[in-house]
């Protein structure tokens, strides 16, 4: 098996020009993704490779990025909408809720929204306010939409692909605070399916489910659990929305207790829907309630004091602690 | 009106007036033809309001005195232009060939939508003011990459004229010179927000800050409509970039079914209006012109009201879809919550079975 180390940011670049190269109609929309590369450099060198009519630098204005994209859809293009950051999206909102996630049903059918909204999203990068935030669940809420997460490089390279050749519309998530670390890109064979969770670390006594950035620190958690004799199997959810149910309750039934970790804030999120939905389908395999580890309701804090927002492995242990409490 | 620059070519007595930039090219067989179809529109307007009335819709949003403005720019659109249409395009609507039964589905509730976008080159209604005008933006790159000699025309109102996707809209045509047209039918009043607020200027006074140009156009002359849209949509399939049409005109009914603007406006406005009517001063010019005849003109009266018995039958024929149609074309793909909602459903006994 053929495999090549590089970082997601890389692992992403390479997904895109795939894409591109397969599919004349895959088109590239966003703010400095041209001869900027990005800010984080994801389209580097694809504008020179594919032109400025297929690798387009637009005007500061993330409505219209997302505006017109649904108009090339319509005319059988499929854009990869590039938003800098997450807190800048929701100029964007009222297009992705009101026309890209009902346009197919309101024409019957007749229109495939097929496009792809990348968010780098989630903190970690002692940024400023509104560079840092998880606003995922706003958009698994909504129906018409899918929403994914990648947290390796070969995820990013496999999932970027495969949500440009889906015929919905995807809200494509990326750990900004992951895109430097690296890891193997198998460029032979896909993982998985799009939204399939995948199990990174078989265990026995407590499902640990995240996605993105929360996947490393889950991992490190896992190491410290099974120092004390704790066995966590972690989950990497990849899919928001739709979730991969099946697999989380598999693993449920197994452990018998449930923690999920997310940046973003716990109320009406994406672990609180899981932890309902799982509860009610697993309930007397269940050893304890569900507990999800997340953000305070509280808008994204300076991030000098970041990290005492986002989980750390002390958090999720203390989850874990009060899950195996119950027995 | 009394405006200088506003571009008129029939007079509301149906007198030619010359312009320097624009002459009427339309034979007086397509005038007729035009007439018919905004006499028609007219006619089905009413009924529709009238189906209201009697509980038959939920809604509906009448155009009465803007018929000239959408069949004249609607006649003027080839075949292959595309449009995208507000909720109350349905002169566009049938200058595209829409069947009135379809345009009413929306408004019936039975639908979010009403007909297939791409048989008759015109999109699905968008309610969100100004959403629709960056879709048509995009539609037009879209052209751009194929290299196809088309136009793209977006309709929208005084009112989203301040809508942030119609400025945006605006930036982005002019920065990639896509063919698009920008009509807005002034017609005076966002339900009761009347043009004084949207804006300080004259709409089409905005589009030379944005680098293209911008034509007001007298909206209830069929005439000059015609020749500025076709101008402005020849100018974009040539690669002129867009331009933005200010159709100017007036809302002769109700914003929608649920309102009453006798709250908010006078009817001293109304009354000056009623002069300008769109079809009468076509009828007059048909008169001293074509020598069209009574009996011609009672023809067309008979074909639309035949048509708008028609759509009451087609109307009233429309029942409660199956409640498990809710479910089709969310998603092009499987998806395990569709799945799930449709099980439910019909474990509930709410609906029969899957569509």
């Amino acid at each position: 098996m053929a495999t090549t180390t590089m970082t997601m940011a890389k692992a992403l670049n390479e997904g895109l020009r795939r894409a591109m190269e397969k599919n004349a109609k895959v088109l590239i929309m966003g703010e400095d993704v041209g001869k900027l590369g990005g800010v984080f450099r994801i389209t580097d060198g694809l504008q020179k490779d594919f032109g400025p009519d297929r690798v387009v630098d637009t005007p500061l204005a993330e409505s219209a990025i997302v505006g017109t994209a649904v108009g090339l859809a319509i005319r059988g293009y499929r854009t990869v909408c590039e938003m800098q950051f997450d807190g800048f999206v929701f100029p964007a909102f009222d297009q992705i809720v009101s026309q890209v996630a009902k346009l197919r049903k309101r024409s019957d059918g007749a229109y495939t929204m097929g496009l792809v909204i990348r968010l780098p999203f989630q903190g970690g990068i002692g940024a400023i306010e509104h560079h840092s935030e998880s606003p995922e669940a706003l958009f698994a809420h909504t129906g018409g939409l899918r929403v994914m997460a990648c947290s390796t490089p070969n995820d990013a390279y496999w999932m970027i692909q495969q949500a440009i050749e889906s015929d919905d519309p995807v809200i494509f998530c990326e750990p900004k605070s992951r895109y430097w670390e690296k890891g193997e890109v198998d460029f032979e064979n896909p993982p998985a399916g799009l939204y399939d969770a995948v199990v990174r670390r078989p265990g026995t006594d407590v499902t640990v489910a995240g996605y993105g950035s929360t996947m490393k620190t889950i991992l490190r958690a896992a190491d410290t659990a099974a120092a004390e004799g704790v066995s966590l199997e972690v989950l990497d959810l990849r899919g928001l929305s739709p979730v991969d149910t099946a697999t989380l309750v598999e693993s449920v039934s197994k452990t018998g207790r449930l923690v999920v970790v997310q940046e973003a804030p716990v109320h009406a999120s994406i672990g609180a829907s899981i932890v309902a939905d799982v509860t009610h389908r697993c309930f007397y395999s269940m050893r304890a309630p569900g507990l999800v580890v997340g953000g305070y309701h509280i808008p994204y804090p300076p991030t000098r004091i970041e990290e005492d927002y986002r989980p750390t492995v002390d958090r999720i242990l203390d989850a874990v602690d009060r899950v195996m409490e119950f027995d | 009106m009394g405006d200088e620059e506003l571009v008129q070519l029939l007079t509301p007595e149906g007198q030619r007036v010359e312009h320097p930039d624009y002459t009427s090219s339309l034979s007086n067989e397509k005038i007729f033809s035009m007439y018919r179809d905004m006499v028609i529109i007219r006619r089905l307007c009413n009924e529709s309001t009238s189906l209201q009335r009697q509980g038959q819709l939920a809604l509906w949003a009448p155009i009465q005195g803007q018929e000239a403005a959408q069949i004249g720019a609607g006649r003027a659109l080839n075949p292959m232009d595309f449009t995208f249409p507000t909720y109350r395009e349905h002169g566009i609507a049938w200058s595209r060939g829409v069947p009135p039964a379809n345009m009413l589905r929306l408004f019936r509730a039975v639908s979010n939508g009403g007909w297939d976008p791409y048989t008759y080159r015109h999109s699905v209604p968008t309610i969100v003011l100004g959403n629709q005008v960056l879709n048509a933006v995009g539609y037009a790159m879209g052209i751009q990459r194929d290299g196809a000699e088309e136009a793209v025309m977006t309709f929208f109102g005084d009112g989203a004229s301040s809508q942030g996707d119609v400025l945006e809209g605006f930036v982005w045509a002019a920065s990639f010179n896509a063919p698009v047209v920008f009509f807005c039918q002034n017609n005076q009043w966002g339900i009761s927000t009347p043009m004084s607020t949207q804006s300080k200027v004259p709409l089409y006074r905005r589009a030379r800050g944005f680098g293209f140009p911008g034509i007001r156009v007298d909206g209830n002359d069929l005439l000059a409509v015609y020749e500025v849209a076709r101008t402005a949509l020849e100018n974009a399939r040539a690669g002129g970039g867009p331009t933005l049409i200010e159709a100017y005109t007036y809302r002769m009914g109700a914003h929608t079914t649920s309102d009453d603007p006798t709250r908010y406006r006078v009817e001293a406005e109304v009354e000056v209006w009623k002069h300008r009517d769109p079809i009468e001063r076509v009828k007059a010019l048909l008169v001293h012109e074509a020598h069209t005849t009574q009996a011609e003109f009672e023809a067309v009266d008979a074909e639309a009201e035949e048509l708008a018995l028609q759509l009451r039958v087609d109307v009233l024929a429309m029942g409660r879809p199956d409640p498990i149609t809710m479910f089709d074309n969310v998603y092009a793909e499987a998806h395990p919550l569709i799945d799930e909602g449709r099980r439910e459903m019909v474990e509930l006994g709410i609906s029969g079975g899957s569509h």
